[in-house]
Order: structure tokens, then C-alpha cells, then sequence
């Protein structure tokens, strides 16, 4: 919404400067975005008489002028051919800044003579692109008087910003009330006007809708002017709109524009002759189009809201005019529409055709129902004023929507919610002055042009906006009398767990989107329809994630282009199961590419699947669970290369985490290369931890006795786990062995074919006695046995 | 020559074990490794070296000529061995040395690369956030990213056909069967709701996580990050709320104090509504908070609307409280410096090295939020 001062002074009785009123409106919530002061670029400039104007003595299209500026006579060389003694035109001195090139004017000789200063074109001024000449001045400007008063461009322009739930304001009336209120001076009363009715109008008017629809235009009134003449408007007019940035069209259009944009109250108007019978709003007909104002053809459908006549349709009611019926420079009898149309329907009709118009703006956000026929007539003066004609008389048909009410105001609820103390008088000057009206006791009733107001905390809000929220107390928060309680959930503090430990082991976090492209979510797995987005902001971010994998990989291919290969990724956030509310899980995923920076030394790690498997037991562990606790599996997803990865799992159903290398075609759809190790821990699947009374730990018991270690080599079937002959050993005597480890794992010569070699370490911990060498020699004949038992290992010889 | 020299050593002079000695010193001084140290060990102090006679000697003695020369023999015996034990301790000591210098390696070579780790800039302002609020006793809420048109919406007096819902530029999926659609969540506010109807005021949370909205330039991206609070209890007002805000972000901000500028505004699920601006300095192309003469936006807030908590099962004459709402990408923006919101989602890995953080720096208030 933009306005200049002096319009806003139309309505407003202040002498508050342009940034005392800026500052208020955006304290009192209508946010000023720009103020634009063309005054202030022109101020440097000043009307100066040409004393006298010699030609170059080394040029011949130059002349050297004497130039008297009111202060002091200065040499100037000029170049426009209309320079000549006895003009007036606008100086410019050295070291001024010129608007249209925004270049720095410096004193200089100009083909050996000095030249200190500019006469200016308007095209220099910012004014046009007429550069022909210097801008010649009228005979009567006072020599050295500013140039922007000359003029009349000394106007600021003033932009703000209007929140949703403010019709009123759209009109620059509106603006002046919220600042009379805020006591920034005295909003003008409003002229009453008569319009006395010179003949009956011919046009008749209708609304033509069943009772559902109703509401899409409950109020159409129209008056005919015969025997206008329509033209450019006044100078005046066209000044107020194209300093708003509106073009002047012919004085009967810019009339509407300037009521629409001064009153917040949208008019059309009809080249009378050219309408053919009744003229009435209805709903469109499917298949209907109609030729709007802005000479595009838009096809109907049966919800928006239309102005027709026998011909058809005319117009889009609140939206845009039609351009067969429009006024014209030749048209001699108008008719003038003011019209009440549904907010809701006009939203949507703009919305569906893609029309953005400063009627949609108004009839979207709610016209003041009550100023239907009053807006009508000040068009019709207007008209009369401008275009000359005469009236006819009013025809309305339907009755405006009542909105009449009142709302309680309870000054007390200012400080309740607000924490402000504001006495109740002052809080109803305020409340008055924005025009609620006191009715009984508590009682206010709500201004016809303020659709937001609906309770008491509406009223609070005016009163508060008006008298300043920086007036309210800044009122500490009571706190805690303890010392503040843990506040993560167990969930909060896996996540924070999981990312700090990943980022510990050398994995970089990255958020990316949680939406992918259809084709991508197919390799982890793919989604069901129901997880596709109706709306994606662009064909490739159309499918919520079924994995956090897919982001992260693109985000590798992208680092890789850059030359950056060898990197740690990971992110901890939602991946979707299913499309209603809470089906998503939260992963914590990860990607390894390479080895880490190449470098004289080892290189930190290997992209393969026990580096993934490993990063995934640190989580496990900093989420509290046991990694030994957990299953697994040779069974990860489709995503996985099917030899090296795998599952973990509590129980056949829930899946903890899958690692792994990536399958080669999952890594050529990203155009990476592997291998790639990576992982998914489904946060949420993890067990909780048990809720322990103390933070005691188990007692720590040591024993005094030597450990023994005893290595074995065992050959078994290649197919078999390594972790079923670890586990075989471990439990081959459960009080005496304390750890089992694999040092050697061994496939090929002097191992038969289709078996492998599987050296490990057990270590015995007695707890009450030295062993004797017959002891350790029973234990290891049992491990034998165990591990024999279970895997069919023999010891490899 | 033995039986010589034990008859020359028992009939000898002093003159004769004194040179004995003295050769047996130099022979020691002279072995230039533990080899040759070893030959002389054997020489002198071996079952048939010279030593060793001088002191067999001293059992054919008398009395008298033991107690003679018993001191004397013994007292060489005695700087012999001392003297091989301290030749031998230098000789270790040069092998050593030799050693070592063997062993030398180029200092200057760079240490072996560890990958370091980096936490992303928005995971750490939620957890500098999350000390802040959790030391004024809010917990953290958590909601779904697919959201009910009714939660996200209609629940915050927004209802169908609202212009807000345009404001929003929601995403949608699908429609199911029965024609409705479920939606991206465009504020994290669906959870104030999920709260309020799970749970008896007095409430006190925080809510952060990722949103939707159908944008993108420079500073709007399709998914960002909100982080909103809601109290709700019988009496907390406006007043309280300015003062969570300002403590908030002269916190967050780690500065003695940020100038705030509370706007009057509009949001269909607060009345009265504000927006609040920080006074910071935007000449040279960068934001200085705490200085200059330009306003920065930092969020949206107000009294939670009546209707709000009321379609959300709370009496709204018993109960009242306030709710913002902020970008926590903006906030992590406007601290750490980071112009593109674009690029927080890039997983750009220079970026990401640049602005993230290590693994240990944990935000503490007890520490200070940031190194």
C-alpha cells in the first residue's frame, strides 16, 4: 500500500515531518517499508537565471553562460542548444550527486574554460528521458528557490506493508484514523454528499444466485451519468497516481483508482450505451470466458462471481472489469458500479486466474459493507466535478451484509494479558478514535469497516497497538525454585547422542531435504503414491524420503564434482514409512567415501563394511544399548551390496540399523564411484533404557589371579559365521573365559576350497586360584569341543 | 706363566701388583666395545684371570702376610670391577646414542590427517537454544512433519478459505480416497496444538524442527527450521513474553544486551500479535548486532488466541499464555555470520568445515554457549 504525505494530509490534520509519521505507523503495526523522498534527491537543485550565454571560443556547439543563482554569478559551459540569456532553468552546483546518472558533478575546464556547474535536462533530474535540452523554467520561478518546490514533487512517498486482518487501511483514510488515533494529529471530518438525482436510471440491475451462493455478491448498486466527457484527467489526479506508480488512464477510470486507493473502496464503470439489458451478478457458467481490462481471456468456472448483461459476461465481480464495456475517451453516458463481493470467492477466483488487481486486494480482505452507496456517490461528484453530466438515481439491489455488532471491553484485560496498565478512559479515547462506539456499560460496538475485530481480545490488541507496545514492562518469567530439572526425552538425547558421537569419529553433519525425486526414492526402496507430494516446487523434490541415504549421496556427488571424493556425511532426521502424521522414524545415516585425506601415513579409515558396522555400534553404544545385545543378520536391503552388508536386529521384526557397502547401481544413479560404506540406525527401534533407581554402577570386581591366553586355529565351512564359532568358544565355559577375540581370518592356499582358516584368542580370568597347567589344558579341550560342536571346526593343523 | 705369576704375586713387591693393576685399568679403558670389554672381563677377573690368581695367592699366605696384603689385593679387585662396570654403562650409553641418531625423522613432516568431525550450525543453535530455555524450565515438544489441514490450520484459527492459508504456501500430498490431504507442516505450531490437547496447562515448551513452505531464493528455502515456545498457564502476559525474548537473545547472542523493537502485527492464532526486530548494522553487507540504526526481523509472537485455546480443550477465561516463532536457520544466520540459507542444505563440505562445530563443543551455560 503506498501513499505520499500530502494525500495522507487530505485526511490527516498534522504538522508531524514525514519521519515522525513513518515511525508511528510501524508502532502502531502498519510496518512502513520504504519512504521515498524525491525532495530530498532534488533539494541541491535551484532555479537559476542565464545572464548570458557566449558561444565556445573552441566549440561550436558549447556555449559559456553566466549563470546568477540567486547567491553569486557563476561561469558555465553548456551544451543544449536551447541555452540562451533570460531563461530560467535548474543549476546544478559542483559536487552535487545527479539523480539520473548518478554521477558526482566535479569543476573542471570544458575545451579551456572554466565551468563551474550544470545547467540540467530532465532526463539528469530523474524526471524523464527527455535530454533534447536543459529543462526550461517558468519565467515567474524565483530565482534560487528549490527546484523540487517549483515543482511540486515536494512529496515523500511512503510504502508500508499491511498484515491480512486490515481492509480499512487499504485506503489511505484508513491510515489517517489508525494515526489520529495514535494521536498524530486530527482526522478531517468527511463531507457529507448529496447527490440530487436528475433522471431515473434506465439500467436495471439484478443478482441472480440461488441460496447457496448468496453471499458471492449480496449487495449491487449502479448510477447512470449522461452527457459526460471523458478525457485526461486533471493534472492534479494524474499527479496523485502516477506518484503512486499508477498510469492515468481518462478521468472517468482514474476516478475509480483514486476512490479504490483513498477510500479502499473498488468502483467500476460502464460505458452505458454499450450494455444490453438488465445488468446483474451471477455465477458463471461453465465454459464461459470473458476479455478482461488487462486483454487477456480468461475461461470461467462455475464458482466465480460475474457481471453480465444480455451480451453475457462483462466483468469478473471484485477481480477485473471487462474490456468490451469499458469506458472510452468517446463515451458521453456512464454507469457506475459499487458492489459488495465475498471475500472468500474473490480470493479464489483471483487465486484460479492468476489476477492480482488492487479490487482482488480490497474485496479479498473485506470492504466496509456500509460505504456501498456512499462510495457511489463520491464517484458520482467526482464525475460531475471532472466530466461534467448529470445523475440519476440510485438503484440497489440486495442489501449489504449486516455485520453490526458489539464486543465487551474489559479494561482490566489490557494489564491481564498485556501486563500493561492503561486507565480506562485513555483506552476508550483510543478505542473512539479508531471508531468503536461506547453502547451500554461494558458494551462497544465495532466499527463496520474493522471485519477483524470479533472479542475482547481484539479490543486489547487495538488498545495496546495504539498506545504502544513498548510501553509494556519488560516482567521477568518466575522460574524454577530448583535447580532447573533434565528436560531431553530419551528420544532428544539419542539424537544429540548419535550426532555428537558420529561427528567424534570424524563424519561431517548435513541437513538435507526430506523430500527427493520419485526416481530416487525407488532405489531405497520407493514410496507408496500416498508419500508424493500434489504440489512439489519442482519435479525432482516430489516424493517424501523413504531414507535419509539418497539426500546424503547427492550431496557426495556434489562435493565430488568439486573434487572433494574422500568424505564422512551424515544427518539424523525423518524418513517416511507412511503418509499419515507420525509414521516416520528417525534415522541417524551415514556415508563414508575413500579413505580420508591421502596422506604419508596409514590412511584414518576404509569405506567398507566394518567401518559402517563399527560407526553404527558407536551409536549403539552412546544410545545405551549393548551392541552385543543385537542380532546380525546378512540380510540389509536391496540398497546394500548384497555380500558385504548387514542387518542388526532385536528379534526378527525390529530392525535397529543396516550397513553395509552401497550397491554399485545405487552409487552409478549418483555418479559415484566406490566403494561407499554406509549406514541407517533407525533411532526410535532402539530399546529404552531401563529406569534405574541410583547411578550407583555394578561393583568392579578385579581378580589377583594371571590371566591366560590360549590361541586356536579352526578351519570350518566358508559359509559359516564367524560369530557362531566366537560364540561357541565364549560359552564354552562361561565362569572361567573372559573374552574372545578374532585375530586371523583366512580363505586360500593351504586351506581346502570352500573353507576357511579362524585363528581367535580366548582369554581365562580365574577368580579364586592360580591355573594349573592341567586346568588350562580341560578349558581348551572344551573350547575345542564347543566350537566343534557348533560349526564342525577342526583345529587346521 | 700362571704358576709364575702366582709365585711373582706371592713373593712380589707392591710395585708389581700396583703395575698389575694399572695395566688391568688401562687394558678396561682401552676395549672399544662390549666385546672387547667382555675378553678383558675374562682376562682379569675370569676363574684363571689375573685378578683372580692375585686373590687365589692370599690362601697360601700366612696370617701376617694376609693381613698385609689381603687389603691391598681385594681393593684392586674391587676398582677393576668398578672400573668394568662403568666402562661398560659408557659403552651402552655411546651404543645408545648411536642408536637414537639412527632413529631420527623429519619433525617438520605434517601429524597423520584424524577426519575431523563437524556438527551442522543448525543442530548446534538448537542445542544453545535448548540451554537457555531449559534452564527457564521448558521442555522440548516434537511433532510430525506430515500434519492434519485441522492441526495445522483450523486449530490456530485458520480456517478454509483464510487468506493466511495462501500466506503460507503449504505443500500437500496426495489426496487420499475421502478426498482429504494431509500436508507438509508450514509452522511448527501443529505441535502448540498436540500439546494443548494432550496435556493440562501450565505448559511450558519449546518446539523445534524442520517446515515447509513452497519458496525459494536466497533467503527461503522449500524446508527450514522454526524453533516456537508456548506458555500457557492462568496468568503469564505480554510483559513475561518480552522478557523470555530479550533474556533469550542476549543469550543466544552471547551480548551484554539486544535492543528490541516489538511491532504490533498479525497472526490468525495470537491477539494481540507482534513482531520483534533487533536493532543491529547492516552498512558493509554484513549484520552486526548491537550497533547501527537498522531493524532486523526476528520472529512473530503474541497472546495465544482465545479460540485457539479453546479448540484445543482449555478454558480460555481460566487460561492464557503467549507463543513465538523463529527461524532457527536464521538465528544460526544472524550468530554465526552465514549469508545463504541455501547453503545449509547443501552439505557443501567447505562449508560445513567452515561454519559447523567440533564434537566437543557442547553449548553450556556454565561454559559460555560458544567457544
Amino acid at each position: 500500500m503506498k501513499f505520499t504525505l500530502s494525500w495522507l494530509k487530505d485526511h490527516l490534520d498534522t504538522d508531524a515531518p514525514v519521519e515522525k509519521i513513518a515511525d508511528t505507523l510501524t508502532h502502531i503495526g502498519l510496518e512502513v517499508e520504504s519512504v521515498h523522498d524525491k525532495a530530498k534527491d532534488l533539494a541541491p537543485f535551484t532555479v537559476a537565471y542565464v545572464v548570458s550565454a557566449e558561444k565556445h571560443p573552441n566549440a561550436d556547439k558549447l556555449r559559456v553562460c553566466i549563470v546568477d543563482t540567486g547567491k553569486e554569478k557563476l561561469q558555465v559551459v553548456c551544451g543544449a542548444p536551447n541555452a540562451r540569456a533570460g531563461m530560467k532553468g535548474v543549476f546544478a552546483h559542483a559536487g552535487t550527486t545527479i539523480p539520473g546518472t548518478g554521477v558526482e558533478l566535479k569543476k573542471s575546464a570544458i575545451r579551456g574554460v572554466e565551468s563551474n556547474g550544470m545547467l540540467c535536462s530532465e532526463r539528469e533530474m530523474g524526471l524523464s528521458q527527455e535530454h533534447d535540452g536543459i529543462i526550461e523554467l517558468p519565467d515567474d520561478a524565483p530565482i534560487g528557490k528549490p527546484f523540487a518546490e517549483v515543482l511540486g514533487t515536494n512529496d515523500p512517498l511512503i510504502e508500508i506493508k499491511l498484515t491480512p486482518n486490515r481492509p480499512d487501511c487499504t485506503g489511505v483514510r484508513g491510515v489517517a484514523r489508525d494515526l489520529a488515533a495514535a494521536n498524530l494529529g486530527r482526522l478531517k471530518p468527511d463531507a457529507a454528499i448529496k447527490i440530487v438525482p436528475r433522471f431515473k436510471n434506465p439500467i436495471a440491475i439484478g443478482l441472480h444466485f440461488d441460496d447457496a451462493a448468496k453471499n458471492a455478491c449480496p449487495v449491487f448498486a449502479g448510477r447512470m451519468v449522461k452527457g459526460v466527457k471523458n478525457g485526461p484527467s486533471p493534472a492534479w489526479l494524474q499527479q496523485r497516481l502516477k506518484a503512486v506508480g499508477l498510469r492515468p488512464i481518462s478521468a472517468l477510470v482514474d476516478i475509480t483508482n483514486l476512490i479504490s486507493l483513498d477510500r479502499a473502496r473498488p468502483l467500476h464503470v460502464y460505458d452505458a450505451d454499450k450494455l444490453k439489458g438488465e445488468i446483474h451478478a451471477r455465477l458463471a457458467k461453465k465454459g464461459e470466458s470473458v476479455l478482461a481490462l488487462d486483454g487477456k481471456t480468461y475461461e470461467l468456472d462455475a464458482e466465480m462471481c460475474v457481471i453480465a448483461d444480455d451480451n453475457g459476461v462483462l466483468g469478473l465481480g471484485g477481480v477485473m472489469g471487462g474490456e468490451t464495456t469499458g469506458v472510452t475517451e468517446t463515451t458521453t453516458n456512464v454507469f457506475i458500479e459499487s458492489a459488495y463481493f465475498d471475500p472468500v470467492r474473490t480470493a479464489r477466483t483471483g487465486r484460479e486466474l492468476g489476477i492480482n488487481s488492487d479490487a482482488r486486494y480490497r474485496f479479498e480482505r473485506g470492504v466496509d459493507p456500509e460505504y456501498v452507496t456512499e462510495g457511489l456517490d463520491l464517484a458520482t461528484k467526482l464525475v460531475m466535478d471532472l466530466c461534467g453530466g448529470e445523475p440519476s438515481d440510485l438503484t440497489v439491489a440486495g442489501r449489504a451484509p449486516d455485520t453490526k455488532r458489539d464486543v465487551t471491553f474489559d479494561p482490566g484485560l489490557v494489564e491481564k494479558l498485556c501486563g500493561l496498565k492503561i486507565h480506562a478512559g485513555e483506552a476508550m479515547t483510543i478505542l473512539d478514535r479508531l471508531g468503536f462506539r461506547a453502547v451500554v456499560g461494558t458494551r462497544v460496538a465495532v466499527p463496520s469497516w474493522r471485519p477483524d475485530v470479533h472479542g475482547p481480545a481484539d479490543l486489547v490488541e487495538e488498545v495496546v497497538r495504539i498506545a504502544g507496545l513498548d510501553k509494556i514492562p519488560s516482567t521477568p518469567l518466575p522460574r524454577p525454585s530448583t535447580v532447573p530439572l533434565p528436560v531431553l526425552t530419551p528420544m532428544q538425547k539419542r539424537v544429540r547422542a548419535a550426532k555428537r558421537t558420529l561427528a567424534s569419529r570424524g563424519m561431517t553433519e548435513a541437513m538435507t531435504w526430506s523430500f527427493v525425486a520419485k526416481a530416487q526414492a525407488e532405489l531405497f526402496g520407493g514410496v507408496p503414491e500416498a508419500l508424493l507430494l500434489a504440489n512439489p516446487i519442482s519435479a525432482d523434490l516430489d516424493a517424501m524420503r523413504p531414507s535419509v541415504l539418497p539426500g546424503l549421496l547427492a550431496a557426495a556427488g556434489r562435493n565430488a564434482a568439486r573434487g572433494q571424493k574422500d568424505l564422512g556425511l551424515f544427518e539424523v532426521g525423518p524418513q517416511f514409512t507412511g503418509p499419515e502424521p507420525g509414521e516416520q522414524l528417525t534415522a541417524a545415516s551415514g556415508i563414508r567415501v575413500g579413505s580420508g585425506p591421502r596422506n604419508w601415513g596409514k590412511q584414518p579409515w576404509n569405506a567398507d563394511v566394518f567401518q559402517a558396522k563399527a560407526d553404527v555400534m558407536a551409536i549403539l553404544e552412546a544410545c545405551g544399548v549393548a551392541p552385543d545385545s543385537a542380532q546380525v543378520t546378512a540380510d540389509a536391503p536391496a540398497w546394500y551390496h548384497p555380500g558385504r552388508s548387514g542387518a542388526l536386529r532385536l528379534g526378527p521384526k525390529n530392525v535397529l540399523a543396516y550397513f553395509g557397502e552401497l550397491h554399485p547401481r545405487v552409487l552409478a544413479a549418483y555418479d559415484l564411484t566406490g566403494p561407499i560404506a554406509a549406514f541407517e540406525v533407525m533411532l526410535e527401534t532402539l530399546p529404552a533404557q531401563k529406569a534405574k533407581p541410583t547411578k550407583t554402577k555394578s561393583k568392579l570386581e578385579l581378580s589377583e589371579y594371571q590371566a591366560v591366553e590360549r590361541d586356536f586355529a579352526f578351519v570350518i565351512d566358508a559359509k559359516v559365521p564367524a560369530t557362531d564359532v566366537i560364540k561357541a568358544a565364549a560359552t564354552a565355559d562361561r565362569a572361567l573365559i573372559e573374552s574372545v577375540t578374532v585375530f586371523d581370518v583366512y580363505e586360500g592356499q593351504g586351506v581346502d576350497p570352500g573353507k576357511k582358516s579362524i585363528a581367535i584368542s580366548v582369554r581365562l580370568q580365574p577368580k579364586d586360584r592360580t591355573l594349573t597347567e592341567a586346568e588350562i589344558e580341560a578349558a581348551m579341550s572344551k573350547i575345542k569341543g564347543a566350537v566343534a560342536k557348533a560349526t564342525g571346526a577342526t583345529l587346521r593343523a | 706363566m700362571r704358576v709364575q705369576t702366582r709365585e711373582a704375586i706371592r713373593s712380589c713387591k707392591m710395585q708389581d701388583l700396583s703395575k698389575l693393576e694399572n695395566e688391568a685399568l688401562a687394558r678396561i679403558a682401552d676395549a672399544g666395545d662390549e666385546a672387547a670389554l667382555e675378553a678383558a672381563r675374562v682376562d682379569l677377573l675370569g676363574k684363571k684371570g689375573s685378578i683372580s690368581e692375585a686373590l687365589k695367592t692370599l690362601g697360601t699366605m700366612t696370617p701376617d702376610e694376609r693381613k698385609a696384603k689381603g687389603p691391598i689385593i681385594n681393593g684392586m679387585r674391587d676398582r677393576v670391577t668398578a672400573a668394568l662396570a662403568a666402562r661398560k654403562g659408557a659403552l651402552g650409553d655411546v651404543a645408545l646414542e648411536a642408536k637414537l641418531k639412527a632413529e631420527r625423522v623429519d619433525v617438520t613432516l605434517p601429524v597423520r590427517p584424524e577426519m575431523q568431525g563437524r556438527i551442522h550450525p543448525v543442530s548446534q543453535i538448537l542445542d544453545e537454544a535448548t540451554a537457555i530455555f531449559a534452564d527457564m524450565g521448558f521442555a522440548i515438544a516434537e511433532g510430525p512433519d506430515i500434519e492434519t489441514d485441522d492441526n495445522n490450520f483450523t486449530k490456530l484459527n485458520i480456517p478454509p478459505e483464510h487468506p493466511a492459508r495462501q500466506m503460507h504456501d503449504t505443500f500437500y500430498l496426495k489426496a487420499k480416497a475421502d478426498g482429504t490431504r494431509h500436508l507438509l507442516r508450514t509452522h511448527t505450531s501443529p505441535v502448540q496444538v498436540r500439546t494443548m490437547l494432550a496435556q493440562k496447562p501450565p505448559i511450558r515448551i519449546i518446539v523445534p524442527g524442520r517446515v515447509y513452505r513452497m519458496d525459494s531464493d536466497q533467503t527461503h528455502t522449500p524446508m527450514f527450521h522454526q524453533i516456537e515456545g508456548l506458555v500457557i498457564d492462568e496468568n503469564s502476559h505480554m510483559g513475561h513474553l518480552k522478557w523470555i525474548l530479550e533474556e533469550f537473545c542476549r543469550a543466544l547472542f552471547e551480548v551484554p544486551k539486544v535492543e528490541m523493537r516489538f511491532r504490533p502485527s498479525h497472526f490468525p492464532f495470537t491477539e494481540p500479535s507482534a513482531e520483534v526486530d533487533i536493532r543491529c548494522d547492516r552498512s558493509g553487507g554484513e549484520v552486526k548486532l548491537g550497533q547501527g540504526n537498522d531493524w532486523l526481523e526476528i520472529l512473530g509472537c503474541g497472546m495465544v488466541h482465545p479460540k485457539v485455546i479453546e479448540m484445543c480443550g482449555h478454558d480460555p477465561a481460566k487460561y492464557q499464555g503467549f507463543a513465538w516463532g523463529m527461524g532457527l536457520d536464521r538465528l544460526a544466520m544472524l550468530k554465526y555470520g552465514a549469508p545463504d540459507l541455501r547453503a545449509f542444505f547443501e552439505g557443501d563440505m567447505r562449508w560445513l568445515k567452515h561454519y559447523g562445530f567440533a564434537a566437543l563443543d557442547m553449548p553450556s551455560l556454565a561454559g559460555g554457549l560458544s567457544r
